[in-house]
């Protein structure tokens, strides 16, 4: 088995990079592989619960980030800096997360196997 | 880790993002990002630099006219030498 | 373009028979669809249907069989919640017959 990090850093909707990693993920998840989710920069956005995308005829992708803890992924990482720039807090995340100094992100990131970066 | 980035400072922070989080390895500027390691650009580069060796793709800066302006410190790489630093390093971060 | 003939109305789906557009389902196009799949929709077939169809409204996943299997098991309990139950149910793969069946798109991760 093998550690496998995603890396998100784009808010969702402007771009499809959120969909796509979501979908690797699930991907992943098949293959039974260690997997863990880390949000900063903007992708701290694509945790944000309370969204309706019916305005912008998007699919709401969100959502399905409570159901990847059936798929043995619950390693949710915020870093704790780009979560505050932007006057959020882990209470208003779809999913519980652990937040983590710059520092700490950075020491994880080191002990991957496989680093995907979105 | 190898950290790796494409993107000019002044389009993105990523730089600031490398700055904050990677604890160590190495740093590869490419494509718009060279431009980093010029002289007289403001940039995280100097506290990067504290942290890990600093390489940038030769053919990039060439390309922009920009490979006699190249900062103390950092290493100009060819294309065989990109391969050597992914190959160095036992992952790698493409800071997009 | 593949489609469907549903009482008379035509309706598109994929090249492996799964619906383009979500909103087409009904029960009857259920009934369908189990039909060209050799099936014939039992009680137990329909509670996996609808919990599907409510998986979805919910999640936005289509879920592959490792993950039905534990989703059914919280919900409706062990003995419907595992793989021997729904393969006798869906005899060529649970979740995607029965994805399909639901007018789900094919599960993420199934090859």
């Amino acid at each position: 088995m093998k550690k496998f990090m995603f890396v998100n850093r784009k808010a969702p909707y402007g771009s499809v990079y959120a969909l796509e990693s979501l979908e690797v993920v699930l991907i992943t998840a098949a293959f039974e592989q260690q997997v863990s989710v880390v949000f900063l920069d903007d992708g701290v956005y694509q945790l944000v619960k309370g969204g309706q995308t019916r305005g912008i005829e998007m699919k709401n992708h969100i959502p399905a980030y409570r159901v990847l803890p059936d798929y043995d992924i619950d390693k949710f990482y915020v870093e704790r800096e780009s979560m505050e720039a932007r006057g959020l807090t882990p209470e208003d995340f779809v999913v519980d997360v652990i937040v983590l100094s710059a520092a700490e992100l950075g020491a994880l990131m080191e002990e991957q196997d496989v680093v995907l970066s979105f | 880790m190898l950290h790796i980035v494409n993107k000019s400072p002044f389009d993105r922070p990523t730089l600031a993002t490398v700055a904050r989080v990677a604890q160590g390895g190495a740093l590869l500027l490419i494509e718009d990002a060279v431009v980093a390691a010029t002289q007289g650009v403001a940039s995280p580069l100097a506290e990067i630099q504290k942290k890990m060796p600093v390489y940038v793709l030769g053919p990039d800066l060439e390309a922009r006219g920009l490979n006699e302006r190249v900062i103390e410190g950092v290493t100009v790489v060819d294309y065989n030498g990109f391969v050597q630093l992914v190959a160095e390093h036992r992952n790698c971060q493409s800071w997009l | 373009m593949a489609t469907i003939e549903v009482a008379g109305k035509t309706i598109e789906v994929d090249e492996e028979g799964y619906l383009t557009n979500l909103s087409d389902w009904d029960e009857e196009v259920a009934k369908e669809i189990a039909k060209s799949e050799g099936i014939e929709l039992s009680e137990n077939h329909w509670e996996v249907v609808n919990f599907l169809r409510e998986y979805y409204q919910e999640y936005q996943v289509a879920p592959p069989i490792r993950v039905l299997t534990k989703a059914i098991a919280k919900k409706l309990g062990p003995e419907k919640g595992n793989s021997d139950y729904l393969y006798e149910l869906f005899p060529y793969g649970p979740a995607k017959q029965a994805c399909k069946i639901a007018g789900l798109p094919k599960p993420t991760g199934c090859v």
